[in-house]
């Protein structure tokens, strides 16, 4: 919502200055997002300095001029002015001004092969005078400080841009914004001048409206105005328009633009000669079609709200007007519209047609219902000055009374709810200047609400009404209470909290993505999930929401390669979705690492990333989060975007059917794919909803100390097993022996090739003996050995290597 | 006596020299060995008159003594002097640098809704947490924004479905909706997350973090919510003194409504906040609608409260001088270790909000 001071003054009287005028808007809720003046295009001429003439090389009356520009910027312009020299102060326009005098448009051009930025300006180019020998001289003593600086003051009037929230409508009209202005304070609302327009004689085109089911027009209110002379609009209306940043286009669209910024009374006009017969509001059919003033053809659907003749359709109501119906400057004779269409009719058609116009915005937003005629009067009133002309009697037919409301308002609900007091008096004043009809009953007010309010509906909304206007500023400021009502963060989220900052202790740099992606990246990780298109994505490439984390994890790993890096280790914990139902997602971390542990250091072993560095990061990240390591069950199924043979699952117990984590190297197939560069890429992936809840806390587990002083033993094997028995079932085999004695088994060798048969391997294990109630002797330790080897032998099919 | 007494100068005399590990165990045995020096001493104890016998044994042992820790000095000596010149062939530069240090990042978004759910616990407030997809009902009309309310146009949702009626939630209030219909009143909590919008520019992303915050019991007035909003924005920013300016807005779910802005200037480009004379808006809030409450089974006439919503990113690049909302979600290995936290640095109410 943009207009001028001068404009709002208009409406109110007021001593207090614009800054005032401005900090009060903003205070009362009418956001002020700029007072400035509007840009001319007189900005473009400034004050310039030749500072070097070159005679041009292909033309002899040409010159190459640097000039002065100012703000430290010089720029070339060729130039054929005899008196154009070294120190000279003149006029210069850049490239898109446009000259005064033949308005022309100035662009960077090459004049005989050497490139001009903008022009030097004659006085009669620029309507100064009718000098046009030579460029503008400039006097030193008034100018030589001046370089940079616009030659053109600025005469417009600086303009208020008022951000307006939905519910307030009536503000949208300079006359709203008065209105409130002056109940908070700010001078007295000017009463509208009750000059009543001479009517002369009956409206001759028959209007009704049909009564039908969904009719999106209640009331249709016209007059005619015969014999105009339709022209440009005098400079005052001209200079409104433009103040708003819009185009004048003749002095009958202007003045029906004007009543509407004015009043907020949204008004049509259409040619009478072009109208046949008479008007009928009614609902379109499906299928018919109309040309609208933004000059694309429109197909409708049923039940739109349309403004008809008997030849087919002349606008959409309140929304756009038709091309067939126009005025244009060679009118003679106009309709004059002013309507109150639904809020609801207004929106369903606008959307479905995807139009957007100020008068579309107006009616959804809400129009006072009895405006019709105010409007009317103005409008012929302003028309028939500029043009002349005749005005009808109004016609006013309508099918529904748009009736005025009204509340009962408790004053003690004000207080309940701002937590201040103002007296009785003051809040009626303040309902009286918006406009409200009051009548006082004990602790109760009556209220009738003012017609141009749709948004008041009930109590809440008059509190809002007084607390805007006497001011927020006068809401205490309390202490927040500490009392609480359940613990900050629930398990699961306190896992969350911590896992994330387990993984990046572990050298990963979190990282947050879209919780969409490119289903071309997203297909690579899918598996079985469904694919979940986004109706209207930002763009092509995000096109559905994901699936898995690494879709876009790969992306940007991809692009911090390119971007020189070589080992890089990046997480996330977030969403991923596995259908489009509400809540049907996950929250997952994924973390990839790429390249070297290690790389150019003289000292550490320089080797690339492998499956056992994802596999430590995830397994550690359990054991950190709580789960004991023995009972971590590892499986070598995981999802096909991993590379099959370097990577598994793993399970909070062995028996668990859903594992809680993927580690593994990524495919190769996808690392050619998506042409990744790097010695090697592996990653992992939690589970955080499969994880199940820990049901210890820690004071439960730390009351469970246990130890023994007793020796320890360590006694080394060497199995030959089937090159595809797991390493995880032989430990698990000889920790099972015997529990109270073997505490742990560590494989330190595993050994294929030479001295061992094909399709074999060594595996070297370390046992720890201890026992918790005595010192073994070589008695013991030899029976626990033989035990170990047969047992091992028996269950596994491996023989001791001797 | 004087015998041993020659002896005895004799060889501290010896020991006195530099001497070897060798040496050392020369004169050990020459002294305390089987045919050593003192040993033969002791052994002729006997061929003295019992009256000496006292006197001699006594001052024998006196010098033995003497000599042992004598000898024990030199041996120690020794060792020491061998471990130093070993230790100077072991010697390395330390100025040789260290093993690769390993160092995860926390992203600024996570650092900063930890420090929001620090100063909120403070104040008895609990995390709720709601899906990213959305149906219209708790998006929207449960939020008092019917199908033809004009606020919707302001949201550019991202719709899963052609019916619009399955999306990506476009703010935190659904936490609201959810919260409220699956427990009973009085509550307090803040839902921190991701929101979506379909808006992409230098200052808008698609994707968005907002915390919602509601405080709904049977007193709670705008009081109290300007109350809260002060003490989290001073306690967030860890200045003591801020200006704030609460002034009246819009929003369907909210009545009254509010945009609070803070006071800020500009020093060296980049923006200071507390005292200075410009105003930078940062969140939005408001009593909760009674329409809300009442689809949501709470009692308008029993309970009122309000709710507020804030920017995440935003409140994470002012206190943080971050300039580009965009590069949050762009994963530029740079950037993630520039602006990104150590993971040990955990906003807490007792070791502070942030280092």
């Amino acid at each position: 919502m943009r207009f001028t001071i001068g404009w709002l003054k208009e409406h109110l009287v007021t001593k207090f200055k614009d800054s005032q005028i401005i900090e009060k808007l903003t205070d009362i809720g009418l956001e002020v997002e700029s007072f400035e003046k509007a840009s001319s295009d007189l900005d473009n001429f400034k004050v310039a300095k030749i500072i070097n003439v070159e005679q041009h090389p292909n033309a002899d009356k040409l010159k190459v001029c640097d000039v002065d520009i100012g703000k430290k910027n010089t720029v070339k312009v060729v130039c054929g002015a005899p008196n154009a020299k070294k120190d000279l102060l003149t006029i210069y326009a850049g490239p898109g001004s446009v000259i005064p005098k033949n308005k022309m448009k100035l662009a960077v051009s090459k004049i005989r092969g050497v490139s001009s930025y903008g022009m030097l300006c004659s006085e009669s180019e620029l309507n100064l005078s009718d000098e046009s020998d030579g460029i503008t001289e400039l006097k030193p003593n008034r100018y030589s400080n001046k370089v940079g600086k616009n030659f053109f003051r600025n005469k417009t009037e600086k303009v208020i841009d008022l951000s307006i929230t939905p519910n307030r409508p009536d503000c949208l009209g300079v006359r709203g914004v008065a209105r409130d202005l002056a109940a908070a304070g700010i001078g007295k609302l000017r009463n509208l001048s009750n000059i009543k327009i001479k009517n002369s004689g009956p409206q001759k085109i028959k209007v009704s409206i049909t009564k039908s089911k969904n009719q999106g027009c209640s009331i249709f209110g016209s007059c005619l105005i015969n014999d105009v002379t339709n022209k440009e609009s005098p400079k005052w209306l001209k200079d409104k328009i433009l103040s708003l940043g819009q185009k004048p286009i003749s002095a009958i669209v202007d003045i029906t633009n004007y009543v509407m910024l004015d009043l907020n009374r949204p008004l049509h006009a259409y040619d009478a000669d072009k109208i046949d017969k008479e008007i009928i509001v009614r609902n379109s059919e499906k299928g018919e079609t109309f040309e609208a003033l933004d000059n694309k053809d429109y197909k409708l659907d049923d039940d739109m709200c349309v403004i008809s003749d008997n030849s087919g359709i002349l606008g959409l109501g309140g929304i756009i007007g038709g091309t067939r119906s126009g005025t244009e400057f060679n009118t003679k004779n106009i309709l004059l519209e002013s309507a109150y269409f639904l809020p609801r009719s207004i929106r369903k058609t606008s959307k479905l047609l995807n139009i957007d116009t100020d008068a579309k915005f107006r009616f959804e937003r809400g129009i006072d219902s009895q405006s019709i005629e105010i409007g009317l009067n103005k409008a012929a009133q302003l028309i028939t000055e500029i043009c002349g002309g005749k005005v009808s009697n109004f016609d006013i037919q309508s099918v529904r009374k748009e009736k005025k409301n009204k509340i009962k308002f408790k004053i003690s609900l004000f207080d309940r709810i701002t937590g201040f007091k103002i007296r009785d008096k003051e809040i009626i004043k303040i309902l009286l200047d918006l406009g409200f009809e009051v009548s006082k009953n004990k602790s109760e007010l009556e209220l009738q609400i003012p017609t141009w309010r749709p948004d008041i509906t009930q109590p809440i909304d008059i509190v809002e009404e007084i607390v805007r206007i006497k001011g927020y500023n006068n809401i205490k400021t309390l202490v927040p209470e500490k009392n609480r009502i359940k613990d900050t963060l629930n398990k699961q989220q306190k896992l969350f909290h911590f896992l994330q900052r387990s993984v990046a202790s572990k050298g990963y740099f979190e990282t947050v993505t879209w919780s969409f992606t490119d289903s071309k990246l997203n297909n690579f990780y899918k598996e079985n999930y469904k694919e979940i298109k986004i109706v209207n994505p930002i763009s092509s490439d995000l096109d559905v929401l994901r699936n898995s984390i690494f879709p876009n994890l790969t992306f940007y790993l991809k692009k911090n390669l390119d971007r020189g890096f070589k080992d890089i280790s990046l997480f996330e914990i977030g969403p991923i979705f596995k259908s489009n139902k509400p809540g049907d997602q996950l929250t997952v971390i994924g973390a990839i690492k790429s390249g070297k542990i290690s790389r150019l250091n003289w000292n550490d072993e320089n080797r690339s990333v492998d499956v056992f560095d994802a596999k430590k990061d995830s397994i550690q990240t359990l054991i950190e989060a709580g789960y004991d390591r023995g009972n971590l069950f590892v499986r070598e199924k995981s999802p096909s975007y991993y590379h099959p043979g370097k990577s598994g699952s793993i399970y909070l117990d062995k028996d668990d059917i859903e594992p809680v984590a993927y580690f593994g190297e990524i495919h190769p197939n996808i690392i050619k794919k998506l042409d990744i560069k790097t010695e090697a890429l592996v990653g992992f992936e939690i589970f955080l909803d499969c994880l199940k809840d820990n049901k210890y806390k820690l004071k439960d587990l730390k009351s469970k100390f246990k130890f023994s002083d007793y020796q320890k033993s360590d006694r080394d094997f060497a199995f030959v097993v089937d090159k595809n028995f797991k390493a995880q079932d032989l430990i698990e085999i000889i920790s099972s022996i015997d529990q109270s004695l073997i505490r742990s088994v560590k494989i330190f060798d595993v050994y294929e090739g030479e001295n061992i048969p094909k399709n074999k391997k060594s595996i070297a294990l370390n046992v720890t003996i201890q026992s918790s109630e005595k010192t073994l002797d070589e008695n013991d330790l030899e029976k626990i050995n033989k035990l170990i080897i047969s047992t091992v032998e028996t269950k596994s099919g491996a023989k001791i290597r001797s | 006596m004087s015998d041993i007494k020659k002896i005895k100068d004799e060889f501290l005399d010896k020991l006195s020299k530099d001497l070897n590990i060798e040496n050392v165990n020369q004169i050990k045995s020459e002294l305390f060995g089987k045919n050593g020096q003192i040993s033969n001493a002791f052994k002729n104890l006997g061929s003295f008159p019992p009256e000496e016998r006292k006197k001699f044994a006594s001052d024998l042992n006196f010098i033995k003594d003497e000599l042992q820790e004598k000898i024990n000095k030199k041996i120690q000596e020794i060792e020491i002097k061998e471990i130093n010149s070993k230790l100077d062939n072991e010697k390395v530069d330390v100025t040789l640098p260290e093993r690769n240090i390993i160092r995860g990042k926390i992203h600024p978004v996570s650092q900063v809704i930890d420090e929001i759910s620090s100063i909120f616990s403070e104040v008895g407030f609990s995390v709720e947490e709601g899906p990213d997809v959305e149906n219209e009902h708790y998006n929207f009309t449960a939020l008092n924004t019917p199908d033809n309310h004009p606020a919707r146009d302001m949201h550019d949702t991202f719709y899963l479905d052609d019916e619009k009626k399955l999306l990506l939630r476009t703010h935190t209030s659904p936490v609201q909706v959810r919260t409220m219909l699956k427990g009973k009143p009085p509550f307090k909590i803040i839902a921190p997350g991701r929101t979506y919008r379909s808006d992409s520019d230098q200052t808008h992303a698609p994707m968005f973090h907002q915390v919602e915050g509601l405080h709904i019991d049977k007193n709670i007035n705008m009081g109290h919510l300007k109350g809260c909003l002060s003490y989290f924005i001073k306690s967030f920013f860890e200045v003591d003194k801020i200006k704030m300016r609460f002034r009246p807005s819009h929003f369907p779910f909210t009545e009254p409504s509010a945009e609070v802005d803070i006071g800020y200037e500009l020093k060296d480009g980049k923006i200071e906040i507390g005292e200075g004379d410009k105003w930078l808006e940062i969140l939005g809030c408001g009593m909760v609608h009674p329409n809300v409450l009442k689809n949501v089974k709470v009692n308008p006439d029993k309970y009122q409260g309000y709710a507020f919503g804030i920017g995440i990113d935003r409140l994470a690049m002012l206190k943080y001088g971050i300039n580009d909302l965009r590069a949050f979600f762009e994963t530029d290995y740079r950037w993630l270790n520039h602006f990104g936290f150590d993971p040990l640095d955990v906003p807490s109410n007792y070791r502070g909000l942030s280092r």
